[in-house]
């Protein structure tokens, strides 16, 4: 009987992958790989395609969603197939149409999970976990600028809590959405919508490289972040809500924050 | 009297409404329109009066004078002096063969009134009607001029009454026209009469005319004007030479134009309501009515020329307000402000720089962005309407792909195409994405033909495949299934629809732009409700493409304003090229039932919303017992009884279906629809087998479901020539379990 298992590569390189996750790997019939969902600056595929001694197979996005993983599918049919996804394999959310639909056909689907962009923003952060709202995916901007990440902002913030935005990326062009571009395209926003939500004094957390032996967190007003520097993709920012003291003094002591942000503490 | 008149004498006459007469001269292909025009010019001493007739000056275009035919319209301003009183004539020249019908519908908005052209020996023919029908629309007044007289005096030889009662024929016939399509307040005092001097006679090329009033007023009859073509060939060329000395034709002509036309402060206010649908008592509204030089500013774009030196040249009517050097204006429908770089003012071939053109007056302007024609120029500020659509009434049938013989010559290729289609609107250029072939459609075989000599004129050598028909896809009937569903690529967006066949009404609503996308919602909602729809369609009217309308009924659904923009486009595609062959589709009404978004923006970008609008559309077309449908033209042709079964054998040989015939006298008028696809050539095998005595005109008729057994063939030919699969998609293969 066939088995699709999906095994996360985690944040940043090929060493990202768990010891379960190459295991599986090693023992599989046929290795896919898709890397257009998340970057991975340092991945190497050839130096995993050496730990686990075969070749992966790389699948686009027209090969997953347009002809609905058909390739991984029939690979499946009679054996153990390993899907390689970056970060934590469904935390993407496109891989859980493929997955139910293994399932319908019979095939068994096994998660081997991998570290998410998502615990990472926490962890480098000191932000709670308790605390975070919905988050949301700011695009690039296109001529009518979707509102949602401004109203997901607007919903978390009435209820206190903070808001992860993850910057798009079209893996494909090799372009990756700047905290600059993020913030720019929000103010761009608050100018039609005026509800005082993205300011230059509001409080914002910028992350990049999560996961990397080089990330990078800082936290300050939109007005200084906005011209900040974050280095080489990818970046996500964070729009805290109200806070724990410990969060504020996590984010003056981690990520630099003024500290005037205690004054916010509640 | 007519005098050759100055600039500046002309630019002081254009401050007074009542004495200035907005005139178009309509008629059927070579009925003898351009000539006309040459006799009234060289009454205005622009042109000598010896070169009149063989001049043909309005048709400034090489290949107008050895087609003879005017392809592009032209206009001309010139003073007429009638009872004592000083008169400002401007006359736009038209295009009489229907490929151009284009251009008669965009000169039609800018005058009040038009001299229908008739052929004494030809009558009134489908032009006739057509042209007559579209200024009728336009609420242009008619009057008549029955042209080549000389001809039913020496070819075939009638006595006066005959001729007078071959003349009550004419008037009859065109008056059954105005009944027909005149507005119903206009059916009876637009009716043309001859004792009233609504009528004249005459021959252009012989340069003599009159109408009752000059009869009586000199003294003539129709015996002293046949006699006039008795004798050897010198003495009629003296005695013919004398009449056109004795009665100029631009003396009846000119005459009825100040006496039978209205002016600009009579035709206005009754013309506002049929071309503008904005607010009588606004501002904008009561400059227009009362033609109000100091009013707000609101023109018509009839026509746009590139003129080498200053760019694009839109040339317009001025309902309200002057236009002037340096004026700020807004354009209407592209909602685009510009300055007023240039005004002029239009004689025959040239252009006059002047300072200012007051409402009443056609003006041409250059320096305004990205122009086109049908827009509105208005008052910077003013809150006002665009005009309603301009009405053309042929659909392009038939395209060639083009390129350029060297491929070194593609800027210039640009360029060319650019002008081109800038100038005619009915000229569509399209680059073929998939194929890379530039295609170039247009409204028959004569107007690409011209297009293409065009292109050589500019120095551009061009490649010009046959010519091909483009087809239309439809249903048979409305679908019938429940609403068809299509899923995003992720799968995480679902997207319900159901679809209807449109009405005939409702697609001829479109296609004469009564239902259009620059309306807006409340106008748009009252025309649908107009048609019968429910409030809701009628209000929810979202998108049209071609003459498809996209409707949406969903109702309490998230995100649904984020998507919207990319289910638009992904309708604009589905439609655009539809799914039996990647022709347009036709008469589509489809409903956007439900929808479920993602929550969130990168999960339904357009690589998600546009597939999962697609499918769908596709899915229910082809679940509606889909036609193709192929454009049939109509064909009128007078032929001498010994050649009508020439004839109907080349109608029968192309498919065609004769509808009607008819006696006259002793020829017969064969009308009859055939496709277009059969229609190549048409020209020189008439001539060949009828020795070139048929007089014939076709022009676009309607869409028809090509024939049963021919669907599939066709579609194949298409899909191979579009390198498609031989086959296409069955409904199975965009159905989606939910």
């Amino acid at each position: 009987m066939g088995q699709i298992v999906f095994v996360g590569l985690g944040l940043h390189d090929d060493l990202g992958i768990s010891l379960r996750g190459l295991e599986e790997t090693r023992t599989a019939k046929r290795v896919f790989i898709e890397l257009y969902t998340s970057l991975l600056p340092d991945f190497s595929k050839k130096h995993l395609e050496r730990a686990a001694g075969k070749e992966f197979r790389e699948v686009s996005r027209k090969e997953l969603e347009e002809e609905n993983g058909k390739v991984v599918l029939d690979a499946a049919k009679d054996g153990k197939v390993v899907l390689l996804v970056p970060g934590d394999p469904l935390i993407a959310t496109t891989h859980v149409a493929l997955r139910i639909e293994a399932e319908k056909h019979g095939i068994r689907t096994h998660i081997v999970h991998g570290s998410s962009v998502l615990s990472a923003v926490m962890g480098l952060s000191g932000l709670h976990n308790y605390k975070f709202g919905k988050s949301v995916t700011i695009p690039f901007p296109d001529e009518t600028p979707s509102q949602t990440p401004y109203e997901v902002l607007v919903q978390n913030r009435k209820l206190g809590l903070h808001t992860l935005c993850l910057l798009d990326i079209k893996a494909e062009q090799k372009r990756y959405l700047s905290v600059h571009e993020a913030l720019s395209s929000l103010l761009e926003i608050e100018k039609n919508r005026k509800m005082r939500k993205v300011m230059p004094e509001t409080l914002v957390v910028g992350i990049s490289r999560a996961g990397s032996n080089n990330p990078m967190v800082k936290a300050g007003y939109v007005r200084d972040l906005i011209n900040y520097d974050f280095g080489e993709p990818p970046h996500s920012i964070v729009f805290p809500g109200k806070l724990h003291f410990m969060e504020a003094e996590a984010l003056i002591v981690l990520a630099g924050a003024p500290e005037r942000i205690r004054r916010m503490v509640k | 009297m007519v005098r050759y008149r100055q600039c500046e004498e002309i630019q002081k006459l254009m401050n007074y409404p009542e004495i200035i007469r907005n005139t178009s001269i309509i008629a059927h292909v070579d009925h003898g329109k351009t000539t006309l025009s040459d006799s009234l010019l060289a009454a205005a001493g622009i042109i000598s009066e010896q070169r009149a007739g063989q001049q043909l000056v309005l048709d400034s275009w090489e290949l107008e004078q050895k087609r003879q035919m005017t392809v592009f319209a032209s206009n001309i301003s010139l003073t007429h002096t009638f009872q004592g009183k000083e008169y400002l004539i401007n006359l736009i020249d038209t295009p009489g063969h229907i490929d151009f019908s284009g251009a008669v519908t965009r000169s039609l908005r800018a005058v009040d009134g038009a001299l229908v052209v008739v052929d004494a020996v030809e009558g009134p023919m489908t032009q006739t009607e057509t042209v007559l029908m579209q200024a009728l629309r336009e609420r242009v007044q008619p009057i008549l001029f029955i042209n080549k007289v000389d001809r039913l005096i020496k070819e075939i030889k009638l006595t006066p009454e005959e001729i007078q009662r071959k003349f009550a024929k004419i008037i009859t016939r065109v008056n059954g026209l105005i009944e027909k399509y005149a507005p119903a307040e206009h059916k009876k005092d637009w009716q043309v009469k001859v004792e009233d001097g609504s009528v004249a006679f005459g021959s252009a090329l012989h340069k003599w005319g009159f109408n009752l009033p000059h009869m009586k007023a000199k003294g003539v009859t129709f015996k002293e004007i046949i006699d006039a073509y008795a004798g050897e060939h010198d003495e009629i060329d003296r005695k013919v030479d004398a009449l056109s000395k004795k009665a100029p034709v631009q003396e009846p002509i000119l005459d009825m134009f100040v006496e039978h036309l209205p002016n600009p402060l009579q035709a206005q206010p009754y013309r506002q309501s049929q071309i503008w649908p904005g607010d009588a008592n606004s501002p904008v509204g009561k400059g227009m009515a009362k033609v109000e030089p100091d009013g707000p500013l609101l023109m018509c774009v009839s026509t746009i020329e590139v003129d080498p030196h200053s760019g694009l040249v839109a040339i317009g009517r001025v309902f309200s307000g002057t236009v002037e050097k340096g004026k700020v204006v807004q354009l209407m429908t592209s909602r685009q402000k510009g300055t007023i770089q240039q005004v002029y003012m239009s004689m025959a071939a040239d252009r006059v720089i002047v300072d200012r053109v007051p409402a009443g007056n056609i003006a041409a302007l250059s320096g305004l962005p990205s122009i086109h024609v049908g827009e509105t120029v208005a008052e910077e500020g003013s809150d006002t309407r665009s005009f309603e659509g301009l009405k053309y009434v042929s659909d392009p049938v038939v395209t060639v792909a083009v390129e350029p013989a060297d491929v070194k010559d593609l800027p210039l290729f640009d360029k060319v195409m650019h002008k081109l289609t800038t100038e005619d609107p009915n000229l569509h250029f399209l680059i073929n994405k998939e194929s890379g072939e530039y295609l170039l459609s247009g409204m028959g075989e004569l107007h690409l033909e011209i297009t293409a000599y065009r292109m050589q004129e500019a120095g551009l050598k061009v490649k010009i495949s046959k010519p091909i028909v483009i087809y239309r896809e439809t249903i048979s009937h409305d679908y019938k299934g429940p609403a068809t569903m299509g899923k995003s690529p992720n799968k995480h967006n679902k997207l319900w629809v159901t679809m209807e066949k449109l009405p005939e009404d409702i697609i001829e609503a479109l296609r004469s732009g009564k239902i259009s996308e620059n309306q807006t919602r409340d106008d748009r909602a009252k025309t649908m409700k107009g048609f019968g729809w429910e409030t809701d369609d009628a209000k929810n009217v979202v998108a049209i493409e071609g003459n498809n309308i996209l409707v949406n009924r969903i109702k309490g659904r998230q995100y649904v304003e984020e998507i919207m923009d990319h289910v638009k486009s992904g309708f604009r595609e589905a439609v655009f090229t539809s799914i039996l062959a990647k022709e347009p589709a036709y008469g589509l009404k489809i409903n956007l039932e439900d929808v479920t978004v993602h929550e969130d923006p990168v999960h339904r970008g357009p690589a998600q919303i546009l597939p999962m609008t697609w499918r769908p559309i596709w899915c229910a077309f082809l679940l509606s017992d889909p036609k193709l449908l192929e454009p049939l033209i109509s064909f009128e042709c007078k032929v001498p009884n010994e050649f009508v079964s020439n004839v109907i054998a080349i109608v029968q040989k192309r498919r065609g279906k004769i509808l009607d015939m008819v006696n006259e006298e002793d020829m017969i008028i064969v009308k009859a629809e055939m496709p277009v696809s059969e229609s190549f050539g048409l020209a020189d095998e008439l001539r060949s087998s009828t020795q070139g005595r048929a007089f014939w005109a076709t022009q676009f008729s309607r869409w028809a479901p090509v024939p049963e057994q021919m669907q599939a063939e066709i579609i194949k030919q298409i899909r191979e020539r579009r390198g498609l699969s031989e086959l296409p998609p069955r409904a199975q293969e965009f159905f989606e379990e939910a």
